[in-house]
């Protein structure tokens, strides 16, 4: 994660030294290395992937056989996902519904919480770690903990409050249910995130404050806010990238259908599973990794935008 | 040949008895140890490809396979199995759940009683996943030998050049099948490519003591039936059971349905991509599977197979179509009340001629390691003895071997056998009937669509008409 140089730091005076240090052969050789061989590593696993998957999604193939059975068909996937999929529509929408809920739920409701934690009340430690707990669960055991709640017939709810609402199975309902799970997992993620920024917050900040006779709300909003802005920043990213990589619960619950479309599930019905459409698979990748850069692009233009002005 | 070229697969074997859903035998529970990697079972973590076969296969360490197996001519009893094979024979296997893992080992240990020199490495993944890898899964290093299903989807695989050819083994093992299973177990070249072991029949379950009580009568007729549901929905029952939230299993639905209206012939066409989705024909079958919904049970897109059988042991529903699988969910005397019947006659030009009836079977790799083992083993699977020792362990299933001893059969299992042998047309179920990338990603979600919107029947079938055109041609 990128930190941004904050405005308390002291200004630096002297100019930066341009390239004027000389190196050794041997340091030379060290320093390639050190850099070359993680660049090659990175270039082999994510660079190369990517770029194939883009060429890919341009094909029919159904990755059997050497690449000479690949059939080019331009734009043909790009056009049968958009009018030919129904399931496609429903999968981005759900995709930004959830990273809508998680943005706009998520993140105060950590922020709230994280706020009575740093309170430093009776017991503390024992909520922080309950609600921390869920954070270390994978999702795909989150799905069958939620599972056992929401299940129809043999569910929790259902059997205590006598409804028959089907919390998986109806369409319209699922995804709040299901949204619910994924933040019960997040919120406790945000709270630490955001808890870790408060405890860095300079307590004479918030005494001075006190003494110019600011009440607590006024205390938080414009001092103690202000100063959380890195934080704010790497939760963000924490939960656009939580919101596009969204699969595992959905995918345990059931299989990403019938109401929980969601774009990583459906690239990985057509590509992994018995289908093997690996083109078509593609091309929705190549669609998800389109919408992850309209919000990449944005927030590393001001993280270096920043850091090459200072 | 590849799958671009708008190949027919050969549809037109007489009554290949193909094969439905892989049966997914899970749990709710039980599936955490599905979740995530493939999860190797732990305790059987034999990672594939790593047997040390001693002795190569060409060169075969010690008696070959192939030497001294005169294939018995009838004698059940003491049926073939092959002879002496040596070595360590690697097996990957889907059979996940506890009865089937511990079925596969007692017929393994019933092959290394009669071939002390061999050892069977058994590499255990979780059903679904299992399925879902295969195609990677047999393009890596796949097991020497490794379960599968009868019929396209075998055949499919068969062509693309991925698994060995057995015709051999079949030399020795053929007097043993009917030659629907022989079909069923042949490739698109007339090679045969696998081994059939077991099928099970799809029918609608019921218990005959709630029956008898209730004083409901088995409809035969499609008028029956339709007359007998608002009677048990006035005893406060749903009448039929119903299920689909891990998308499979109501494709048995239309699967009988269509056969019904249609005839066995329509329907195999229809999975070929012969028929179309939107012809009048068709939405035939919609309309009438629209008309038992009423009659279904409520937030059948949130229930799975398991809890859907726990219902109808419960008696909150009357019946349930699904495999004989369903016998897996009960225990002692319920078991023995549980029943079912062939769904009822709709057009009398086609009566009850045509059940699902899914084959499971096993297969060999393309490059077994232990080439003369696997075919050993893989004899061995298509020999009385093999299957009456899986059989003893899993009993929902009846015998693909005509000469397997049924003197173990439960009542269920002889029914099924009975109704195996009466039907003239044994299909598959939807998933092994048609190409694997139509049957996932169209029909799932389609056949969703209409539980949750039965009533646009013309719109949804112009959408799946139009999704199978673009995969068929492709």
């Amino acid at each position: 994660m990128a930190t941004t140089l904050q405005d308390a730091a002291a200004p630096t005076g002297k100019p930066r030294r341009r390239g004027g240090r000389r190196f050794s052969t041997r340091d030379k050789v060290v320093l390639g290395l050190m850099m070359g061989v993680p660049a090659l590593i990175h270039i082999a696993f994510v660079w190369f992937p990517a770029i194939a998957s883009v060429a890919l999604s341009f094909a029919r193939w159904n990755g059997v056989g050497g690449l000479g059975t690949i059939k080019w068909v331009g734009f043909d996937n790009y056009h049968q996902i958009t009018t030919n999929y129904p399931s496609f529509w429903p999968a981005v929408h759900h995709n930004l519904f959830w990273l809508g809920a998680l943005l706009i739920v998520g993140t105060p409701l950590g922020l709230f919480l994280a706020i009575l934690l740093d309170k430093e009340m009776k017991g503390s430690r024992l909520y922080q770690s309950a609600i921390y707990l869920p954070v270390v669960l994978s999702l795909a055991l989150v799905g069958f903990i939620w599972q056992l709640i929401y299940s129809p017939d043999q569910g929790l709810i259902n059997n205590v409050f006598h409804t028959d609402v089907d919390w998986l199975g109806d369409p319209s309902v699922n995804i709040w249910a299901i949204i619910v799970a994924a933040l019960w997992k997040h919120v406790g993620y945000i709270m630490v995130l955001y808890l870790a920024g408060l405890k860095a917050v300079d307590t004479s900040l918030r005494e001075a404050a006190s003494m110019d006779g600011a009440t607590e709300v006024q205390t938080f909003r414009s001092v103690v806010f202000p100063s959380l802005r890195p934080i704010n920043i790497v939760v963000l990213v924490v939960t656009v990238i939580e919101a596009l990589r969204a699969f595992d619960i959905v995918y345990i619950i059931n299989k990403g259908r019938n109401g929980l479309e969601l774009l990583s599930v459906l690239i990985t019905d057509n590509i992994i599973g018995e289908a093997s459409r690996i083109g078509f698979g593609s091309a929705i990748a190549v669609i998800l990794l389109v919408i992850s850069l309209a919000f990449i692009v944005p927030y590393l233009t001001v993280v270096f935008g920043k850091e090459f002005k200072s | 040949m590849p799958r671009r070229s708008p190949s027919t697969p050969r549809w037109m074997s007489p009554s290949p008895r193909e094969v439905g859903f892989p049966i997914e035998r899970r749990t709710l529970l039980k599936g955490i140890a599905g979740v995530g990697a493939a999860a190797a079972v732990p305790g059987l973590a034999a990672c594939g490809g790593s047997s040390k076969s001693s002795g190569s296969a060409s060169t075969g360490g010690g008696a070959s396979a192939a030497a001294g197996s005169a294939a018995p001519a009838g004698s059940a009893a003491s049926g073939g199995g092959g002879g002496a094979a040596s070595g360590t024979i690697s097996f990957g296997s889907n059979g996940s759940d506890p009865v089937p893992k511990a079925a596969y080992q007692a017929l393994f240990d019933a092959f290394q009683a009669k071939n002390s020199g061999a050892t069977v490495k058994v590499n255990t993944v979780d059903h679904n996943t299992f399925q879902e890898q295969i195609n990677s899964y047999l393009q890596g290093k796949p097991e020497d030998v490794f379960t599968w299903f009868a019929g396209y989807r075998m055949r499919f695989f068969a062509a693309q050049g991925l698994v060995g050819d057995i015709s051999d083994v079949w030399q020795k093992i053929g007097s043993q099948y009917t030659d629907a299973f022989k079909q069923a177990s042949t490739g698109d070249d007339g090679k045969q490519y696998f081994v059939p072991m077991y099928n099970y029949p799809w029918g609608v379950f019921y218990f005959k003591s709630v029956w008898q009580k209730n004083g409901w009568e088995v409809p035969k007729t499609w008028d029956d039936f339709k007359a007998l549901l608002p009677k048990i929905k006035a005893k406060g029952m749903s009448p039929i059971g119903f299920a689909d939230k891990d998308g499979w299993p109501v494709m048995g639905w239309f699967d009988i349905i269509n056969m019904r209206v249609n005839g066995y012939q329509y329907h195999v066409d229809l999975m070929a991509h012969k028929n179309t989705w939107d012809d009048p024909k068709t939405k035939d079958v919609f309309s009438h599977w629209a008309e038992l919904l009423p009659y279904t049970e409520s937030n059948p897109l949130g229930r799975t197979w398991q809890e859907a059988a726990q219902n109808l042991g419960g008696g909150k529903s009357a019946m349930y179509l699904l495999g004989s699988f369903v016998g897996q969910q009960y225990k002692g005397a319920q078991l023995d009340d549980l029943d079912f019947f062939p769904f009822p006659e709709i057009n009398s030009q086609y009566g009850q001629d045509s059940i699902d009836a899914p084959i499971d079977g096993v297969m060999m790799a393309k490059k077994p390691k232990n080439e003369a083992g696997a075919k050993a083993l893989l004899e061995f699977f298509g020999s009385p003895e093999g299957i009456e020792a899986y059989l003893k362990t899993d009993s929902n299933d009846v015998a693909a071997n005509k000469q397997a001893s049924t003197a173990n059969y439960n009542a269920l299992q002889k029914k099924s056998q009975e109704i195996i042998a009466s039907t003239k047309n044994i299909a598959q179920f939807m998933d092994r009937d048609t190409r694997p990338d139509f049957a996932s990603t169209v029909m799932i979600p389609s056949l969703q669509d209409f539980i949750k919107n039965p009533k646009d029947i013309d719109g949804l079938t112009k959408k799946i008409e139009s999704q199978a055109k673009s995969i068929f041609t492709g």
